[in-house]
């Protein structure tokens, strides 16, 4: 396919989607699902029957799950043939179909409205999630008629590898998993291994508890990533790629696996794309619902068909990565935001964020919060306007009392941060990191310490047990903090606490051991009273008289001698 | 010799096999060069049935298994200035804490009903009550001074001895280990 | 992991460990590099002959001017790197892991066939464990006597998995690996079927040989009877790596 093809192909879509006057998007999201979006759109199906004028179609993720099921009306004006309305709906029913058909070209349903002026709405930046909830993520056709693929093929034909690695370099891009490794750099240095075999690898095993960013993205816009893995391939040199995909998110798979096969037909993966020298072809790999695959030197061993467990590092993947190739590994954020930097560039997207954080994030909000769901915001946004504008604030009347990001690595930052921007170097600072992007909101209700024994137990469930502080150090400071929250600990089990977060942190194989302790080390910074609180006295005995009773009995000794 | 410069001393065991103390006793002939500076206030190795209120050194051998063996290590912490854990069933639980791999109920009935003949039952008047865990000595009270080994050598004890009457904190680190 | 280097590619570097000026095959790890100097490293998994596993982490070591921690084993030297191998900081953090080792599983050493032959208790020797300071975890593990002549007592298994590789890497037959997760790891044969119904198995005993405490031992030894020699496998690894 050449450019000129597809830029038909984009516009016979268009017209067609214009030929009906109603558009209605149901979100199909897991999230939505969940609460019967499935039934929704069956009924609204239903409803229209075969009326040309309105089209139905069930879309990805439009953000508010707190709402869902979601549903979503653009209807042209009856003046223009390009301008249109848009309506959305809350909490809908399949009952509630015949009432929404019947409204079309009348007034809107009044009690399922939601305000799209809300901030939730108006102060998210889309990048990643532009096409999120606008089109049918089961139809290759809807991405290319909103410009998907354009960077792809003008890449290819108008591009070389080193321009496309140009243009994310410049963008700055820091990788979206975690790290916040640059990526141009990430890129070129597979770029610059010899040539050969070498692979791209896109990280799906999306698992901090709380965190759904990158299955929204896989279920609501599936080719965006594909794009993104085949711009991978040309820039560094890759002609294979696996996704690593939790087992857990079904609903990503199928899409992803449907979007493979119509990417496929339409040459736009597999054996010479767009009739160019590429080739680039991508599988699909499983993961078994261990977190530690998430780890990349994990993740490719699983991939090989070995237990899934990290090795040390050096050597990096991109030296010695899936079966001892030079691999690329990205995040599938990360991987979702290259298509739009290549088709805009890679200044566009640096003119987002801050200084060392370029473009947009994607978190996902939970807890505690008015507003749970899916946002993408700018980064530098500080955390109060996330939480309390975007998010809607504490519901219930309840005061904010911490926000948890970067999951079962970062920790929790205090309401004395909350005017910071939200970047890699600042959250760092503060003890916490920004992490895949989950964001667990917490009132005054919850107990830090309870938090962070959270934490630890969940680390040590996943630890995938090859190395001893990892293995054996979470299991000693979850009973720890078991003992603590039972009110049974006195001081020296915290001074034993502390002493095991900083052995673990600097010993452990992987990153799972050396941030299990995180979320131990940040609470006990902000909230060391409410560990304190809990602290026993010291038993009858011993309680710190040793070292006295050392010095006595050394002295009358020392007498006793002469 | 002043006597009242003399170092007090008082030991026990808890759960153990006594083997500690019988290791104590091979120190031999150095027992009389001990008995020049050292008082034996309490120990099962001689007559005193009370422990006295104040000691400058206090042994214990043998885990924490019984009602009875926790009173006794608080008690030895109380009225002890520096304590010694002895022996790996001090130090560690040793053989008295395999049990703990077991609920206490199951481990009474293998030893009382389940391998005896004879009117089968649990001894539950005049014998302290087992706890749930055994325990090493310094899971229950702070200890100052760890010497492992199964038993000690009487040359570990030694030294362990002699350094504190020639008023220095002895370190057997580099001289036992456990199962020695 | 690693062949003999052709003389061409091999390049030679100096570096300082604990301020000794030594010199090294840029193919080497600091931790084979500080023993043929002398400078002792403790550490557990590793093992001349077989792949590097960094699972241990005892032989982690500092470089000077970076608070960043690397596993001796697994790491390269390289031109001026400055080596700390016995920093108090990594005392303390040795002393710690051969700590965690002993509260993990059910190492009563007076009881043990290995006892006075182990390396966990040379460890603890080492490293100054004088007590645990953690709880004993006393959690239930299966001893599998079913093999003719062998024995795995997983009680004193320290997960260093020498028997995984030197059954997959030296002897071929993979009887050994891992399964389950975190503090639930252990190692089994022939998916999970009892030693002694193991196909795979050749009945070699490297495993036993190599194993670090008496977790694989010879059936008819009684406490402290274990003896173990490990001398045959630098000879066979030099021999298999031979093309």
């Amino acid at each position: 396919m050449h450019l000129d093809e597809l830029a038909d192909f984009a516009a016979e879509v268009r017209k067609e989607q214009q030929e009906s006057k109603h558009c209605i998007r149901v979100c199909m999201a897991a999230g939505c699902q969940s609460s019967g979006a499935a039934a929704v759109l069956d009924g609204l199906k239903g409803q229209v029957d075969d009326d040309a004028n309105v089209h139905v179609k069930g879309v990805g993720c439009m953000g508010l799950c707190a709402a869902g099921p979601l549903v979503e009306i653009e209807s042209l004006e009856a003046s223009s043939k390009t301008a249109s309305s848009k309506t959305l709906y809350q909490k809908v029913t399949a009952d509630d179909a015949e009432a929404i058909v019947d409204s079309l070209d009348a007034e809107p349903v009044e009690r399922l409205r939601c305000s799209t002026d809300i901030p939730f709405f108006a102060w998210q930046k889309k990048v990643v999630l532009e096409n999120s909830g606008i089109i049918d993520p089961e139809e290759i056709k809807e991405y290319i008629a909103a410009d998907g693929y354009l960077g792809l093929v003008t890449a290819l034909t108008e591009l070389t590898p080193a321009d496309v690695l140009r243009e994310i370099k410049a963008s700055g891009l820091r990788g979206r998993g975690g790290g916040g490794y640059l990526t141009g750099l990430k890129w070129s240095t597979v770029a610059k291994m010899p040539p050969g075999q070498k692979y791209v690898i896109c990280n799906s095993d999306e698992g901090d508890p709380g965190a759904f960013m990158d299955r929204a993205v896989l279920e609501s816009d599936p080719h965006r990533v594909l794009e993104g893995m085949v711009l991978a391939g040309y820039a560094v040199g890759a002609d294979h790629g696996f996704v690593y995909i939790r087992a857990e998110y079904p609903l990503a798979i199928e899409r992803l696996k449907k979007a493979i096969q119509q990417a496929t037909r339409q040459g736009l993966l597999g054996k010479n794309i767009c009739e160019t020298r590429l080739s680039f072809d991508i599988e699909i790999r499983l993961g078994a619902g261990a977190f530690v695959c998430g780890e990349e030197t994990a993740l490719m061993a699983s991939i090989e068909g070995s237990r899934g467990q990290p090795r040390p590092r050096p050597p990096y993947p991109a030296a010695y990565g899936l079966f001892g190739q030079p691999t690329l590994i990205n995040n599938v954020e990360t991987l979702a935001n290259v298509p739009s930097i290549i088709r805009h560039g890679g200044d566009w997207f640096a003119a987002m964020g801050t200084e060392r954080s370029k473009g947009t994030k994607v978190f996902a909000l939970a807890g505690r919060i008015q507003n749970t769901g899916l946002i993408e915001v700018p980064m530098g946004i500080t955390l109060r306007d996330i939480i309390e504008t975007i998010g809607g604030g504490v519901p219930d009347g309840k005061t904010f009392k911490a926000v948890q990001t970067g999951g079962p690595s970062g920790g929790c930052i205090p309401e004395q941060f909350l005017d910071l921007p939200v970047d890699y170097d600042t959250l760092r600072d503060v003890g916490s990191i920004m992490g895949s992007g989950g964001m667990i909101v917490m009132d005054q209700s919850s107990s830090m310490v309870e938090v962070a024994r959270y934490f630890m137990e969940f680390c040590m469930d996943e630890s995938c047990g090859k190395c001893v502080p990892c293995r054996a150090g979470t299991d000693q400071m979850y009973h720890l903090l078991d003992k603590i929250v039972k009110e049974k600990a006195t001081s020296r089990d915290l001074a034993l606490l502390e002493e095991l977060c900083d052995m673990v942190s600097a010993t452990s194989l992987c990153g799972l051991g050396q941030t299990a302790p995180n979320p131990v080390l940040s609470t006990l910074r902000y909230f060391r009273q409410e560990y304190e609180e809990k602290l026993q006295d010291l038993a009858v005995a011993g309680s710190g008289q040793a070292d006295l009773a050392r010095a006595d009995s050394s002295a009358s000794e020392t007498e006793e001698t002469k | 010799m002043m006597q009242q410069n003399r170092i007090t001393v008082a030991t026990t065991w808890l759960d153990g096999c006594s083997g500690c103390h019988m290791s104590l006793l091979d120190i031999d002939d150095r027992l009389f060069l001990l008995a020049e500076k050292v008082d034996f206030v309490y120990s099962p190795l001689v007559d005193a049935k009370q422990l006295p209120e104040s000691v400058d050194v206090g042994i214990i051998e043998g885990s924490v298994s019984t009602d009875e063996d926790l009173h006794k290590a608080i008690e030895f912490r109380k009225r002890c200035k520096f304590l010694i854990s002895l022996g790996d069933c001090a130090v560690s639980g040793n053989v008295p804490s395999m049990r703990n791999l077991f609920k206490l109920d199951d481990v009474l009935d293998r030893a009382y009903r389940e391998n005896v003949q004879v009117n089968p039952q649990i001894p539950r008047d005049g014998v302290p009550k087992l706890l749930e865990k055994v325990q090493p000595l310094h899971g229950v009270v702070d200890v100052d001074l760890f010497v492992q080994g199964c038993p000690p050598s009487a040359e570990v004890i030694w030294n362990v001895l002699s350094e504190l009457v020639a008023g220095r904190t002895p370190d057997p680190t580099k001289l036992t280990r456990f199962g020695a | 992991m690693k062949g003999p280097g052709t003389a061409s590619s091999v390049r030679v570097v100096t570096l300082k460990i604990n301020d000794h000026d030594v010199s090294a095959r840029e193919s080497e790890s600091i931790l084979e590099v500080a023993r043929e100097n002398g400078i002792r490293i403790p550490s557990l998994c590793q093992m001349d002959g077989l792949s590097i596993a960094g699972a241990c982490r005892l032989c982690m070591v500092e470089l000077k001017g970076s608070s960043r921690l690397l596993a001796g084993c697994a790491t390269r030297v390289a031109e001026g790197m400055e080596v700390l191998t016995n920093t108090e900081r990594l005392r303390k953090y040795r002393r710690m892991i051969v700590e965690l080792l002993l509260a993990e599983r059910n190492h009563v050493c007076s009881v043990c066939v290995s006892n006075g032959r182990c390396e966990l208790q040379d460890l603890a020797f080492e490293c100054g464990v004088d007590h645990v300071r953690f709880p004993y975890r006393s959690a239930v593990y299966q001893v599998d006597a079913s093999h003719d002549w062998y024995r795995v007592d997983h009680n004193r298994c320290v997960l260093c998995l020498r028997c995984v590789r030197v059954c997959d890497e030296i002897e071929g037959a993979h009887t050994w690996d891992a399964m389950g997760r975190g503090i639930n790891c252990q190692v089994v044969t022939d998916l999970k079927r009892p030693w002694g119904e193991s196909d795979s198995c050749t009945g070699c005993g490297k495993c036993v040989q190599i194993c670090p405490t008496g977790a694989l031992v010879k059936h008819g030894t009684s406490a402290g009877e274990m003896e173990k020699d490990v001398h045959f496998l630098p000879y066979l690894s030099r021999m298999r790596h031979w093309e």
